[in-house]
C-alpha cells in the first residue's frame, strides 16, 4: 500500500495510537521492521512490558529501558544500513533523568528525588507515563544513531492526553496552589498565613499533615526549575505537532473499538495534527469471492451432510466479514480508504520474528483491498 | 440491580438498557425504557467523585478559588491511591444504601485492576486518621468480606489475555485477599460442527477446484483457531484452579442489546428453557 511506504520512508517520528488491547505494540514492530528493512535505522519505543514482543523480536532477557539493537541477520533481504533497535519506557527513570538536567546542583537533585511526593508523581500521577512517553521521544529523535522513532501510546480513551501531557508538569509547577506555596520563601510567613493557610489546613485535614508536609517540602525544591521543564515542554509539544511526526491510528473490528478509534482521529484532526494512516489489526480473512448468504444457499444445496458442514462454517466466517466490514466503514471514511489498512487474523499467535515479517508483508506488499462502501 | 460504569464509555447503557442514574443517586426516570428491566446505570469518574468528596469534607470554598482539575492533581499526587478509594468508598454507599439487591461493577483492565483494589490497602497504611482512613477501612471492610463481595474475573481464550487474567488472579488473592468468583471466557467459538480434515477432503473431491480449495482452507482456518482456543482454555484450567463460565462467539462486530440477552440465555437457561448451568 503506497501510502505505508511513504510513510515509513519519510517521517521521522511515528506515534501509533489507539485503545488497550488493539495491537499497537505489534503495529509499531511491524512498522519499525518494514522500515530497517528499507535501510533505515529505526528504534522502537513500547510502552508495553508484554514478554511476547520480546521474545518475538530474539530478546531473551526482555525488553530494557536503553535501545538494544535487534539481530536481522536471518531475515533475508534487510539494505545493508537498516538497523532496528527497540526499548521499553521507563517512566520514573526518564523523570528522574530531567530531574537531573534542569537541577542547579547535587544538593537539589537529592532533595526532590529522596521526598515521597515526588515518586509519587514519578511513579503514579496521571499523565506522567504520556508525558514521559513523549519525552523519551524527543531524546531518541535528537539521537545520532537513529533516523526513525515508532512509539506506541499508553493505552487511552484520550488523545489529547499524549498531545498535551508534557504540559502537566509545567501546569501543576505553574498552579495557584504551588505558587501560594512557594510564598513562604520568597516573602516570609506572614503571606502564607493570609493566602495559603485555609488551602494548606483543608489539605492537611483530607490527607494528613506529614503528606502536607511533604508536599510543601516538594514544591520548595522544584525552587527555580520551572522554565527549563516550561521550554523543555513546549519543545516536546512542538516535536509532536510538527510535519515531520505522523500519528497512526490502530484498531480492532468492532463497533466499540472503531467507535473509539474515529473519535481519537477526530481529535486529532480537530488539534491540527491529522491522522496519516489507519491500521485495522485483525479482519476475518476472505475465503473465496461470494457472499454468506451464497455460502448459506450451498449449504442448503448440499446434498453430502459433509460438504453442507464444510459450507455452514465458510457462510459463518463471512458473515463475521461482512459485519466487520461494515462497522469499519466510519474509519474508512475518516481516514481515506488508501491511507488504512486491515491486517487479517492470523491462523496462530505472533511469537517470533517471521510472525511480524508475516503481518509485515501483509500491510506492505498484499494489504486488503478496503471497499469503502463496506 | 444496579450496574457501575468506571470508565466514561455510553457502551453499557446501550447493552443493559436501564434507567441512568447521576453520581448522587438520582435516577432518571424521564429516560426512555426506564424502569423497564430493574437495571439502573451509573457512570462513575474518579475526578467527579474525588470532587465530590472534597466537597462533602468541607473543602469547597477552597476549590472554589482553584481550577478543579488542579486541586484533584494535588491532592491525587499527594495520597496517591485516594481517587480510586473515593470511587470504591462511593460504590460501598451505593451498597450500604439499601436500594439495590446487587452491585455490579465494571471494573479497570488487567493491569489497573490491580492498583484499583490495593489503593485503599495503601491508603489506610500510609494515613492515620481522619476521613480518608475511615474511608480505607470500610473500603477495605467489604472487599475482605465473602458474604457482601466478589471479583469476578473476565478473559478471553488467547494467549495474552490468559496470561493476564492469571496473573491478576493471583495479584488479587495474595495483596487484596477478595473472594474470586468464576472466570468467564468470552468469545468462545461454538460454531458449526467441522468434519475431520481426511473426511473433508474426500467429500469435496466431486466438487469444482475453486470451491473445494476454499472449503478446506476456511476448515483449516477454523480449526487452527479453534486448536489455539483449546490449548488456551487448557492452559486456563491446569494454571487457575477457579471454575470457568463460557461465553459463546456471537457471529457480530460487536454485541448489542440482543446478544446480551441471548448469552444470559445461554448461561443461565431461557425462561421457558430451564437449562441449569453453563459450559466449562
Amino acid at each position: 500500500m503506497a501510502d505505508f511506504a511513504t510513510l515509513i520512508d519519510d517521517a521521522e517520528v511515528i506515534v501509533c495510537c489507539g485503545s488497550g488491547g488493539v495491537g499497537k505494540t505489534t503495529t509499531a514492530a511491524v512498522l519499525g521492521l518494514e522500515a530497517a528493512r528499507t535501510g533505515r535505522r529505526v528504534v522502537v519505543v513500547t510502552i508495553d512490558p508484554a514478554r511476547r514482543l520480546a521474545d518475538a523480536l530474539g530478546l531473551a532477557d526482555g525488553l530494557a529501558a536503553e535501545p538494544q539493537r535487534i539481530d536481522l541477520a536471518g531475515s533475508p533481504g534487510v539494505a545493508a544500513s537498516g538497523e532496528l533497535w527497540a526499548m521499553m519506557l521507563d517512566t520514573e527513570a526518564t523523570f528522574d533523568g530531567l530531574v537531573h538536567r534542569f537541577a542547579e546542583d547535587e544538593r537539589q537533585v537529592e532533595r526532590i528525588l529522596s521526598n515521597p511526593l515526588y515518586r509519587n508523581m514519578a511513579g503514579a500521577m496521571s499523565g506522567t507515563q504520556e508525558y514521559m512517553a513523549a519525552e523519551t521521544l524527543h531524546a531518541l529523535h535528537g539521537d545520532d544513531r537513529f533516523d526513525l522513532v515508532v512509539v506506541d501510546t499508553p493505552p487511552s480513551r484520550n488523545a489529547l492526553d499524549f498531545l498535551e501531557a508534557p504540559g502537566v508538569l509545567a501546569r501543576f509547577l505553574d498552579h495557584r496552589a504551588f505558587k501560594l506555596l512557594m510564598l513562604p520563601t520568597k516573602t516570609g510567613l506572614k503571606v502564607l498565613g493570609s493566602a495559603a493557610q485555609p488551602l494548606l489546613k483543608a489539605i492537611g485535614r483530607i490527607v494528613g499533615s506529614d503528606v502536607l508536609a511533604d508536599s510543601v517540602a516538594f514544591f520548595q525544591a522544584f525552587s527555580g526549575m520551572e522554565s527549563g521543564f516550561h521550554d523543555r515542554a513546549d519543545e516536546v509539544v512542538a516535536l509532536i505537532r510538527a510535519p515531520e511526526t505522523s500519528f497512526v491510528v490502530v484498531a480492532a473490528p468492532r463497533h466499540d473499538a472503531i467507535d473509539e478509534a474515529v473519535w481519537f482521529a477526530e481529535q486529532l484532526v480537530e488539534q491540527g495534527v491529522g491522522v496519516r494512516a489507519a491500521v485495522i489489526n485483525r479482519m476475518q480473512p476472505a475465503f473465496g469471492v461470494g457472499s454468506a448468504g451464497d455460502a448459506a444457499g450451498e449449504t442448503a444445496a448440499a446434498s453430502d451432510p459433509v460438504v453442507a458442514a464444510l459450507w455452514a462454517n465458510v457462510a459463518e466466517l463471512r458473515t463475521l466479514r461482512e459485519q466487520e466490514q461494515a462497522v469499519i466503514s466510519p474509519l474508512v471514511d475518516i481516514a481515506g480508504a488508501d491511507a488504512v489498512a486491515t491486517l487479517p487474523l492470523l491462523d496462530s499467535d505472533v511469537h517470533d520474528l517471521d510472525g511480524l515479517w508475516t503481518i509485515a508483508a501483509h500491510l506492505f506488499r498484499d494489504a486488503d483491498p478496503i471497499s469503502p462502501s463496506g | 440491580m444496579l450496574v457501575v460504569e468506571l470508565d466514561g464509555k455510553p457502551t453499557l447503557d446501550q447493552l443493559v438498557c436501564g434507567s441512568t442514574v447521576d453520581a448522587r443517586g438520582d435516577t432518571d426516570d424521564d429516560a426512555a425504557g426506564a424502569g423497564d428491566t430493574g437495571i439502573d446505570v451509573v457512570h462513575l469518574s474518579a475526578a467527579d467523585a474525588l470532587d465530590e468528596y472534597l466537597r462533602d469534607h468541607g473543602f469547597g470554598r477552597i476549590a472554589k478559588r482553584l481550577n478543579k482539575t488542579g486541586v484533584i492533581d494535588m491532592v491525587g499526587t499527594a495520597a496517591p491511591g485516594i481517587d480510586d478509594v473515593v470511587v470504591l468508598g462511593k460504590i460501598k454507599q451505593y451498597e450500604r444504601s439499601g436500594s439495590y439487591d446487587l452491585v455490579v461493577v465494571d471494573g479497570p483492565a488487567a493491569g489497573h485492576a490491580i492498583t484499583f483494589l490495593t489503593s485503599a490497602a495503601g491508603l489506610a497504611n500510609a494515613v492515620r486518621g481522619g476521613p480518608v482512613k475511615t474511608q480505607s477501612d470500610d473500603v477495605l471492610e467489604l472487599l475482605a468480606d465473602e458474604a457482601r463481595c466478589q471479583v469476578v474475573l473476565v478473559t478471553l481464550p488467547e494467549t495474552t489475555p490468559v496470561n493476564e487474567v492469571i496473573e491478576t488472579a493471583f495479584a488479587l488473592e495474595e495483596e487484596v485477599g477478595v473472594r474470586l468468583g468464576p472466570v468467564v471466557v468470552n468469545a468462545v467459538d461454538v460454531g458449526v460442527a467441522l468434519p475431520a480434515p481426511e473426511a473433508g477432503a474426500a467429500a469435496v473431491e466431486p466438487l469444482p477446484a475453486d470451491d473445494a480449495d476454499l472449503l478446506l482452507a476456511a476448515a483449516a482456518f477454523r480449526r487452527s483457531r479453534r486448536q489455539m482456543e483449546h490449548d488456551e482454555l487448557a492452559r486456563l484450567t491446569r494454571e487457575l484452579p477457579l471454575a470457568q463460565v463460557h461465553l459463546g462467539a456471537r457471529p457480530v462486530a460487536g454485541l448489542l442489546a440482543e446478544d446480551i440477552e441471548a448469552l444470559v440465555d445461554d448461561v443461565f437457561g431461557a425462561p421457558d428453557d430451564p437449562r441449569a448451568s453453563a459450559g466449562g
